[in-house]
């Protein structure tokens, strides 16, 4: 009731000037809506930035087969064949801080051809349906993935992106479509949702993904290096796959001479297994990738039987690092962003309490006539301190308009990412209350210390 | 009982290191339902003596009897609820809130009062008193748009909102011309003979004094004429000199 009085008092205090108040307050919105604004766009551009590494595998690691070199000739990276489609299973089941691996076969960009019309892909995969679940794109935009009966029979079967639906399929679904890549007919199983551009402006969408087994053994144009593989005859798993692929013609040139059988009994390729190209692996956690990079390393090594001290056959990437850094670089900007905005806020809160101690002077015979009607020190304080935290919560909520319909702007017109983010909200608010009574307190204990009979006296 | 009983009150300034003594030895005896005048020129301890009757000022020794309770000793916040519920003020100058209306400047002061009205109770008892006064057609009128007499009166109206037994009014006349004068000297007689109030009027002017049934001037400090003097001779006169 009491509070109630002296709440209606500030009001009607405040009701007598509203242009004056109104003024007052306008530090109040700039920083409050500044502050808004700034935690938006901050939060709005650190989860656009995250969303983007996230997508383009936040958590994924990338195991390489090592370099070869000859000679003190490096043949770069992926140059030996060192990984197997069964180090990914084995990296699956016995690293504990790995949630899935994907061997991954590339084929050199190749045509795709549907009907009249054909395109060349970026990327044409081959893989596993766990590849899915690595790159955390479970959602199919139409159809079904390929499962593992498809990838141990080899079968013709693929999923496409958005980008070759696209430019192949214009108003058709793509669905049970034979798509030819390279004379070799997929049946399109599945549709990939659309996962758009990777941060270095890829287009992820623009993707062919087979079984591995498919791509390996009947597309030819797979890598170079496998096809050597290939042609040198691989070991007994895949040999009756293997001839599949003199189903259809391809056009394929022997840059090298063919060798002989005896040639090739006696200068025999150190072939062991059928290779992938990469192996794609997924940490549980952000937290997890360099344990997981510690246990990817100790199963390798143990299952390449490299000796202690050798070099490793493989390398490791991840993109966490990358992915902490751009946080990091995020979280700087947005905790700028936000001092500059309470600098702001602090800016307001003088401009009130400038106004407030103006306003104490200047209603000094107010003051006067309401300690002589009965108004004690402390009613007097009241007034004046509910006085200025009712213009900066009145401030706050119209800086968070203020602040809503900037964030709101940048968005439509500048192209922003904003997020709404109730912590500032939240903050401004008690900021605004805070900057309220810490800026109007002085003014209003001078206002109650005043004397009466001076005050009344005042001119 | 009387209502304001002093004895041998003193008041001195100290302004670095010289001590200016001003009331030098007061003692009065106010009894209920008087109307009284304190003359004085200025400088004699006129203006000093008014604000520790009206409780806004303590003196520096002495005895100040208010109703039966010292007030000499009290606390700031003690003084201002005793003010708020024993005294009201007429000023010179009005001293009405600017934008408000005459109601609401009248409610003012029950917003610090102890007993809680509840808002219709509150502007019931404005609307009683401006009408009493008679302005209750200038209720939501603010002051800007009354007359000089008009806002002395809605002043009168707020200074009797808590129906205090004493008014204090501090030159109520200074700023009206002769003819309001009278007419705000008219209600104050008016109000002290309907309901008893006991009204002090603080003036330099032997006019408005003479309104009053007792003079008592300062002089340097002390009370000049005997606290106790007669009511003034010319008062029935002149007071029917002021309703002509």
């Amino acid at each position: 009731m009491k509070l109630y009085r002296t709440v209606r008092t500030a009001f009607r205090a405040l009701q007598r000037n509203v242009m004056r108040a109104f003024l007052t307050t306008l530090g109040i919105i700039i920083g409050v809506g500044a502050v808004i604004t700034m935690m938006e766009i901050g939060k709005g551009s650190s989860a656009a930035i995250q969303s983007r590494i996230a997508s383009m595998g936040a958590n994924n690691l990338l195991v390489l087969p090592g370099t070869a070199a000859s000679g003190g000739i490096s043949w770069g990276a992926g140059s030996v064949m060192s990984l197997t489609p069964e180090d990914s299973e084995a990296i699956a089941a016995q690293c504990p801080a790995v949630r899935a691996t994907a061997p991954v076969v590339r084929a050199r960009a190749a045509q795709v051809v549907y009907g009249s019309r054909n395109w060349i892909p970026m990327q044409i995969l081959g893989s596993t349906p766990t590849f899915l679940d690595v790159r955390d794109w479970n959602n199919m935009a139409e159809g079904q993935p390929f499962n593992e009966r498809d990838v141990r029979n080899a079968n013709r079967v693929c999923l496409i992106g958005q980008t070759l639906v696209k430019n192949l399929f214009e108003n058709e679904s793509p669905i049970d479509k034979e798509i030819r890549v390279q004379n070799v007919s997929l049946r399109v199983v599945g549709v990939l949702a659309r996962k758009g551009a990777n941060m270095m402006g890829m287009d992820q969408d623009d993707l062919v993904l087979a079984p591995w087994t498919t791509l390996k053994y009947r597309v030819s144009g797979a890598s170079s290096a496998n096809n050597a593989n290939q042609s040198a005859g691989s070991s007994s798993t895949s040999s009756s796959v293997n001839t599949l692929s003199q189903l259809y013609p391809n056009a394929q040139l022997n840059l090298y001479p063919q060798q002989s059988a005896t040639q090739l009994a006696d200068t025999p390729i150190p072939v062991r297994f059928t290779n992938v190209d990469q192996i794609m692996v997924a940490a549980r956690s952000n937290e997890d990738i360099s344990l997981a990079m510690q246990q990817i390393t100790d199963l390798l090594r143990e299952r390449h039987r490299i000796h202690e001290g050798d070099v490793d056959d493989f390398n490791i990437r991840d993109m966490t690092e990358m992915q902490s850094m751009m946080t990091d670089v995020n979280s700087r900007i947005t905790n700028m962003l936000l001092f500059v905005a309470l600098i702001s806020l602090v800016v307001g809160g003088v401009g009130i309490m400038n106004i407030m101690l103006v306003s104490v002077t200047e209603r000094t015979h107010e003051i006067g006539l309401r300690m002589a009607v009965g108004a004690r020190a402390r009613d007097i304080l009241g007034q004046f301190l509910i006085e200025s935290i009712l213009l900066c919560l009145a401030g706050g909520a119209i800086g968070i308009l203020a602040g809503k319909g900037s964030s709101h702007l940048m968005t439509r017109y500048m192209n922003f990412p904003t997020e709404t983010s109730l912590a500032a909200v939240i903050a401004a608010v008690a900021v605004s209350a805070g900057v309220g009574i810490i800026f109007g307190f002085y003014p209003a204990w001078k206002a109650s210390r005043l004397d009466p009979i001076e005050a009344l006296r005042y001119e | 009982m009387n209502l304001i009983e002093l004895r041998n009150l003193y008041k001195t300034y100290h302004l670095s290191e010289l001590d200016v003594p001003v009331l030098k030895g007061v003692t009065l005896q106010v009894a209920r339902g008087e109307l009284l005048a304190l003359m004085g020129v200025s400088g004699s301890g006129k203006s000093t003596l008014m604000n520790i009757l009206g409780c806004l000022d303590r003196p520096s020794s002495g005895e100040y009897w208010l109703d039966g309770e010292e007030v000499s000793r009290l606390s700031a916040d003690q003084r201002a609820l005793l003010r708020n519920r024993m005294i009201g003020f007429v000023f010179q100058n009005f001293n009405l809130l600017p934008r408000t209306s005459a109601l609401d400047n009248v409610i003012m002061p029950l917003s610090y009062t102890a007993q809680n009205l509840s808002d219709r109770e509150a502007r019931r008892r404005g609307v009683e008193l401006l009408e009493r006064v008679g302005l209750g057609d200038r209720m939501d009128h603010e002051p800007s748009q009354l007359s000089g007499g008009q806002q002395q009166r809605v002043a009168i109206a707020r200074a009797l909102i808590n129906h205090p037994p004493l008014l204090f009014a501090d030159e109520p006349t200074g700023n009206l011309d002769s003819k309001t004068s009278q007419e705000v000297l008219a209600m104050f007689q008016k109000l002290n003979e309907e309901d008893g109030i006991t009204i002090i009027l603080v003036t330099h002017d032997a006019d408005v004094a003479r309104h009053a049934r007792r003079i008592i001037r300062i002089h340097d400090g002390v009370i000049a004429d005997g606290p106790l003097a007669a009511p003034s001779e010319p008062q029935t006169a002149l007071a029917g000199g002021g309703d002509s």
